[in-house]
């Protein structure tokens, strides 16, 4: 798994320039897990394997926490440069902040906004100078599918919600490169607490079409036992925690999460996902705040897609995006294009390597642009321009940016597509018809798993409402068994 | 599908001249923080049109914003009318200074809201969805109900109100569906306000604006397109802390508030064809609530019931049965009968075996009555 160079030139040059990190990790000894992977020390095509060596390697070496103090260094480092006499400095609890006679301000902005990292230009070429990832054919071919599933997917069971037999969808039309490619540079151990528009991630786990068909459609075959809306897909198995539909609870859940794992020592971290609208509850706020003063390995993704519901970002925020947010938390942050799958792959990659070996938390945020209504219950037409959709639609779209480099590469073919769409399309067909004839959970799931056991207020009521259904069961639905 | 049918015929079979008369001639005076305004008005003779819930709602924003030019309506998705509507044209016409998008936040949203009325305006704030309240619960519990209190009335948010639609839709699940105003009604230092029908909620919306105290107003989101009433076009408000009898009875009264009466009306109507005579109480403001119209009720029928969605334990019936058993035990013929949600997360696929439903409030009306 070697760092790819679209052309050669001093490795050293261009990691210093492209990651800001290198010092941090260059300083380190033999654990340094750049160093093994541009020598091609640990050359795996699975991240778990991979990642269990490198963190073995640190565990071993008691360094997990190197990184952090020589970047304390560095800070204390930079004030002495300053200021020499040790009186022109405040011997603050928080640290040493030295004086100065300037009354400066900082600045609301940078001046510049963060450029964001890419890998693919629109035509799906590699960009000069880029430094990634390397993907092989097989894990290509299997993100493609995975985002072509996915688009698959929106298409269908949005029309199964407008044909009213399931009650309610919502697409990740546009979004398809971030779902595929964080879950493929994860490890299946880490942990995932989705916002909702996440599906991919779970898809790419292994949760088989017929498992999201079950949960749409609330039957007895839905993990959730019919409970919650459509979409709010849950995967114990997965690694793949509840969807909730209250915007950013998850994000402060992910940090306790981080911090077992930790706890553990476990080679995997929590990754949790947000739109840009999530990143004005205070939920976020608090979650960054926990997860760096707790040192834990957990990935922040924002997915910035430019709206949330009807709200612009430009009304959500007035920094820079998301990604400035970290560094006022102490936190480690990178802006990626979300809709280059190879960009969202190499940077999750490289977070989820630096979360783990580093313990610490670490901020992505995704450009991208929700193609999409926000769901089947708003027409987004009434609030934002039809070309402005159209325009990331077709010249955007990441799913083509990515078959455009799959196929240069010699692997994908109009054919592979053609065969890919018509047996997923039947597949996916197969499972929502399974799904719909398949039983309703049992009236009993209503009052099961409110608690551990089954408290007296709950059997008292689950007594009177069977006497209640037998009085009046044309009051009640004859597809819940009973 | 049948199901909304009924609870459409059941909106409409609310509607009643008695009801129309009860909103005219009302008048009442206002005071906020810096102004006194006294306000009169008069629907008597003045144009109607029929109308849903939503237009109503829409209706009244338009009024508070007119009538007041401290008056302001923010929350998320606001400003191209909301995900219910109710905020449509509001931006057009007020501009975007009064009429605004909030970003995603909850307690940002009801904390601006207290400053902003802090400062003597009138903050009308948008929570999309009751179940979304909760970021705000500290802002609403610790803050706007103190704020007149902790600071011996130098200060007060009384020109805050809080819109947020709740209820049962038929396919809302957890999230979509609840009915949180017991948890309000454990804070003194609020009102919270529940409308039946559009006529209602135009009126009480009105009231709660220009009350003087924070007030959190729960629209039953299930009426919105589905509710259609005669709706005065001017301006009128509706008395809060006045419960009104909406239907007059002598063996049994039920009480009860928003979307559920009409649920309740239709059990009345059925207990009637039984010789059951139901008198049917809109409770409206839940605190500080009108017991004594309860009360005067329950001592000419003997018995009560009360109804609502939420669930059962811990409710605002128990706050009801509690205190009509201490002022009317000597009176009550039979226990207080409470047919409402169940102790369960609000489920999905479960959605019309969680519900309190017509049939099983008649067979309460019959056991209560029969007791
Ligand atoms: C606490 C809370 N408030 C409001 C909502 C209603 N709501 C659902 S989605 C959404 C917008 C979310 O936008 P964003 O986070 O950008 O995610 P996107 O839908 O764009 O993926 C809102 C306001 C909610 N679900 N939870
Ligand atoms: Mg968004």
């Amino acid at each position: 798994m070697a760092f790819w160079l679209s052309r050669s030139r001093s490795i050293t040059n261009l990691l210093e320039k492209r990651i800001g990190l290198f010092k941090i990790l260059h300083e380190r000894s033999k654990g340094s897990l750049l160093h093994s992977r541009i020598s091609g020390e640990f050359i795996s095509k699975n991240p778990h394997e991979f990642s269990t060596k490198s963190a073995a390697a640190f565990l071993a070496t008691g360094q997990r926490f190197n990184s952090i103090k020589t970047g304390e260094q560095q800070v204390e480092l930079a004030s002495s440069d300053e200021d020499d006499d040790e009186n022109q400095a405040l011997d603050f609890p928080g640290g040493r902040v030295a004086f100065t006679s300037q009354m400066n301000f900082i600045s609301e902005s940078s001046g510049k906004r963060v450029p964001c990292y890419r890998v693919l230009d629109d035509d799906g070429y590699p960009i000069t100078d880029t430094i990634y990832e390397q993907v092989s054919k097989e894990v290509a071919v299997r993100m493609y599918s995975g985002m072509v599933t996915l688009q698959i997917m929106d298409t269908i069971f949005y029309e199964t919600q407008r044909q009213g037999r399931i009650s309610f969808y919502l697409t990740s039309n546009g979004e398809e490169a971030i779902n595929i490619a964080s879950a493929a540079a994860l490890s299946p151990d880490d942990v995932v607490l989705p916002q909702y528009r996440e599906p991919g991630v779970l898809l790419w786990r292994g949760f088989t079409l017929q498992e999201f068909a079950n949960q749409c459609f609330g039957n007895n075959a839905d993990y959730g036992k019919g409970r919650q809306m459509p979409i709010h897909y849950g995967s114990q198995k997965h690694n793949y925690l509840t969807v909730s539909s209250p915007i950013a609870t998850q994000l402060p859940q992910a940090a306790g999460v981080a911090y077992s794992l930790k706890m553990d020592k476990k080679d995997a971290c929590a990754v949790t996902y947000m739109g840009d609208g999530g990143t004005s509850e205070g939920d976020f706020h608090a979650a960054l705040n926990v997860a760096a003063v707790m040192e834990v390995p957990v990935i922040f993704i924002c997915r910035n897609n430019g709206w949330a519901i009807s709200t612009p970002v430009t009304e959500q925020f007035r920094s820079d995006g998301v990604v400035v947010k970290g560094q006022a938390y102490g936190i480690r942050s990178i802006r990626v294009d979300g809709n280059d799958a190879l960009a969202v792959y190499s940077s999750i990659r490289m977070a989820r390597q630096m979360a783990i070996n580093e313990q610490r938390p670490i901020l992505v945020e995704a450009l991208t642009y929700r193609v999409g209504h926000h769901s089947t219950s708003d027409d987004s037409t009434k609030y934002r321009a039809v070309n402005e959709i159209e325009h990331w639609r077709a010249a955007r779209n990441p799913v083509a940016r990515f078959r455009k480099w799959a196929q240069s590469n010699g692997w994908w073919s109009d054919e592979d597509e053609s065969e890919l769409r018509s047996n997923i399309r039947k597949q996916l067909l197969q499972a929502i018809q399974l799904a719909d004839k398949t039983e309703k959970p049992l009236l009993a799931n209503l009052f099961s798993d409110v608690y551990e056991d089954h408290p007296p207020n709950l059997q008292e009521q689950e007594k009177s409402l069977r006497e209640t259904i037998k009085k009046h069961p044309q009051d009640y639905p004859s597809d819940v068994p009973l | 599908m049948a199901q909304s049918l009924v609870r459409k015929i059941g909106r409409l079979g609310l509607i009643s001249a008695k009801e129309r008369n009860s909103a005219s001639l009302y008048v009442t005076k206002i005071r906020s923080a810096t102004t006194t305004t006294t306000t009169t008005t008069t629907t008597t003779g003045e144009e109607s049109k029929s109308i849903n819930l939503f237009t109503a709602i829409n209706q009244a924003l338009h009024i508070a914003l007119d009538t007041d030019p401290r008056a302001y309506v923010f929350g998320e998705d606001v400003s191209f009318g909301g995900v219910f509507r109710c905020t449509t044209g509001l931006a057009d016409r007020f501009g975007k200074s009064r009429v605004f998008n909030t970003p995603l936040c909850e307690q940002g949203i009801v904390g601006f809201g207290i400053g902003l009325a802090a400062m003597g305006n009138r903050a009308i704030a948008e929570i999309q969805f009751a179940d979304y309240i909760f970021p705000a619960f500290d802002q609403i519990v610790n803050e706007a109900a103190k704020f007149r209190y902790r600071s011996g009335n130098q200060f007060n948010c009384g020109g805050l109100t809080i819109r947020s639609p709740y209820g049962a839709v038929g396919h809302g699940g957890h999230y979509h569906s609840q009915s949180p105003e017991a948890f309000f009604c454990h804070v003194p230092g609020i009102k919270v306000v529940i409308p039946r029908s559009p006529q209602q909620a135009k009126g009480l919306l009105l009231s709660c604006i220009r009350d003087p105290n924070p007030v959190v107003f729960f629209e039953p989101k299930w009426l919105y397109r589905l509710a259609v009433e005669e709706v005065p076009e001017n301006d009128y408000m509706l008395p809060l802390s006045e419960a009104e009898v909406i239907r007059e009875g002598t063996d049994i009264t039920l009480v009860g508030w928003g979307a559920q009466l009409s649920i309740m009306e239709q059990a009345c109507t059925e207990a009637e064809k039984d010789g059951i005579s139901c008198e049917l109480i809109d409770l409206k403001t839940l605190i500080p609530w009108d017991k004594e119209t309860v009360v005067v009720s329950v001592r000419k029928t003997g018995r009560l019931l009360v109804s609502h969605e939420a669930p059962i334990t811990g409710g605002f019936g128990a706050e009801i049965s509690a205190s009509i058993v201490e002022r009317c035990f000597l009176r009550l013929e039979a226990p207080v009968a409470r047919v409402c949600g169940l102790d369960t997360p609000f489920p999905l696929v479960f959605e019309p075996f969680y519900m309190p439903t017509k049939n099983k409030i008649l067979d309460a009306i019959k056991s209560t009555v029969n007791y």
